[in-house]
């Protein structure tokens, strides 16, 4: 024990250990992932459905004309590819934050939270692991597409990674903003109906918002005032080298945002936990 | 000299000479906390300290605050009132050199069911800045001693509740902690298990000067010659030796000292078999 004696805790945790930190919360969350084979087969299966079947659908319905960043007409598949990105990192978000409110309640939450590692950056390590697992996602995703014609310049496949990092950051921190809000695993379904559902039709997701703007301009301002549709833009944007610089901003303005607020939220003073009474609510 | 048993409302006169003599700080010292959840109150000026390599049973029933206090050590929410120090350092004010102190077993068990006993050892080392290849050889180690070494490789789905339960220990003391805290350790265990697990952390106490804190509504975990707390209804009624607890209480055993204690006699006994 003279080891411990002599280790105290005299000294802050330096920088190569906060990367081992961070490192290990991602590999976990990899290891999971990768385990729950399940997960990663419907992660991939949904936005192959819509790829295959409703884009097939609807490719003589909903013709899309030239629309920045495209500059020619371009098929509706090519059109719903980066919505369909933009879906697979909704849905991980929100299953994070799924696996946050299951973590809470069979208390590999207290684990994570009795790291001295300060709370903030253990969140934000967390929603990074989120992160990595969607990229996995995307990636697999767009590898398919590619034999269904969906070819976006290769190099867009690279300059659509920081979009990817900043987008995923801001729907899963909106995940575990939720994941502070929710008390029990059961209100998932709550979720998906008036979170994922909502956030993804009322965007330019899946039509361009010129058309939802013939439809109703009532909707149209729905539509432009869903962060989904700036995250689905950015990375519509990067996937073909460009910037969309109001998209951007938004994106990256609403992921400090809602980091910001789950932190809180987490914060061991002022958070819901201690309202509650902690996970288990327990005496 | 033995500090002398605190009664009701006077929660705070309890010293261990041999820290307070020395510049050692107590392993933990809990001083005036109150802590309410809404209008209840679960914590009720509560003042206890544990000298190093301390063996401390935190006797309780269930509802009686024992794992408020728990959480409020391990900062899963702060204290309002009064302060918590391990080792010195305040858990508010220093959260990050506290929470290094402390080797935590939480109540529920907290294992990754999915991932293999390794894996599971080398993300907590992560989450203590501790690389993969030191929190491996480690954990091996601790694994060896537990004699679960040859389980090392298994999904932690595959052990059973005592297997559980000792390499929860195994993962809490990884990072080399010199504080460890059980909540309720041996709920749900058969009776060779809690012996077992009871013994591991005994002897850990005395071999590798660990300070323990072990809560538990289970009388009979109060071993002879241990310390203990006795927390009912968020307030401390009685701390020091069992056996001084005992005489001072006027009672002939610790069972009865808890139930004179307590003046609790229905449910105390009902809680306590076992």
């Amino acid at each position: 024990m003279s080891e411990a004696a002599a280790q105290g805790a005299s000294r802050p945790l330096g920088p190569a250990a906060y990367l081992i930190c961070l490192r290990g919360i991602v590999w976990r969350e990899a290891l999971r992932f990768l385990q729950q084979r399940g997960r990663f087969v419907a992660a991939l299966v949904r936005p192959l459905l819509w790829l295959f079947i409703f884009a097939a659908g609807f490719r003589s319905v909903l013709g899309v004309s030239i629309t920045p960043p495209y500059e020619t007409y371009v098929i509706y598949d090519v059109y719903i590819t980066p919505g369909l990105v933009a879906m697979i990192q909704l849905f991980n978000g929100m299953q994070s934050s799924l696996s946050m409110v299951y973590d809470r309640e069979m208390g590999s939450m207290r684990t994570l939270l009795v790291s001295p590692f300060p709370r903030g950056f253990l969140l934000t390590s967390k929603l990074l692991a989120g992160v990595a697992v969607s990229l996995l996602q995307v990636y697999v995703f767009l590898a398919v597409a590619w034999f269904w014609e969906v070819r976006p310049p290769v190099l867009g496949y690279l300059t659509m990674l920081p979009a990817l990092v900043l987008s995923g950051l801001m729907l899963g921190a909106l995940g575990m903003l939720l994941s502070s809000a929710i008390k029990q695993l059961e209100n998932f379904a709550g979720i998906m109906n008036f979170v994922i559902f909502p956030m993804f039709f009322a965007s330019s997701a899946l039509y361009p918002l010129w058309r939802m703007q013939e439809a109703s301009p009532y909707l149209y301002d729905i539509c432009r005032a869903n962060p989904f549709t700036y995250a689905v833009e950015l990375i519509r944007f990067a996937l073909y080298g460009r910037v969309d610089w109001l998209a951007l901003a938004v994106v990256a303005g609403c992921a400090a945002a809602f980091l910001g607020a789950a932190t809180l939220a987490y914060n061991p003073s002022r958070g819901l936990m201690a309202r509650r009474g902690g996970p288990g609510g327990g005496a | 000299m033995e500090p002398s048993v605190v009664t009701r409302g006077q929660g705070r006169a309890d010293t261990a000479p041999t820290a307070s003599e020395g510049a050692l700080p107590f392993a933990l010292q809990v001083e005036s906390v109150s802590h309410d959840f809404g209008t209840r109150r679960a914590l009720d000026d509560v003042s206890c300290t544990i000298a190093p390599s301390q063996y401390c049973v935190l006797l309780g029933l269930n509802g009686a605050g024992k794992t408020t206090l728990f959480s409020l050590v391990t900062r899963l929410y702060d204290n309002v009132s009064g302060s918590i120090r391990v080792f010195g350092h305040d858990v508010r004010r220093q959260p990050g050199f506290a929470l290094r102190e402390l080797g935590v077993v939480f109540q529920q068990r907290t294992l990754d069911l999915d991932l293999s006993v390794l894996q599971n050892l080398i993300y907590h080392g992560a989450l203590h800045g501790l690389g993969p290849a030191r929190a491996k050889r480690r954990g091996l180690a601790e694994l060896e001693r537990l004699g679960l070494a040859e389980r090392a490789g298994d999904k932690v789905r595959n052990l059973s509740g005592g297997q559980m339960r000792r390499v929860e220990i195994a993962r809490a003391l990884l990072h080399r902690p010199r504080l460890l805290l059980l909540d309720e350790p041996t709920v749900g265990l058969d009776i060779g298990a809690r012996q077992g697990i009871l013994e591991h952390v005994q002897r850990l106490c005395r071999d590798e000067n660990l300070a323990v804190l072990w809560a538990t509504h289970l009388i009979d975990e109060v071993l002879p010659g241990a310390r203990v707390i006795m927390l009912h209804r968020g307030r401390v009624l009685a701390s020091g030796p069992s056996e001084r607890v005992v005489a001072e209480a006027g009672a002939e055993n610790i069972r009865a000292a808890f139930l004179k204690l307590t003046g609790d006699g229905n449910g105390a006994s009902r809680e306590t078999a076992g």
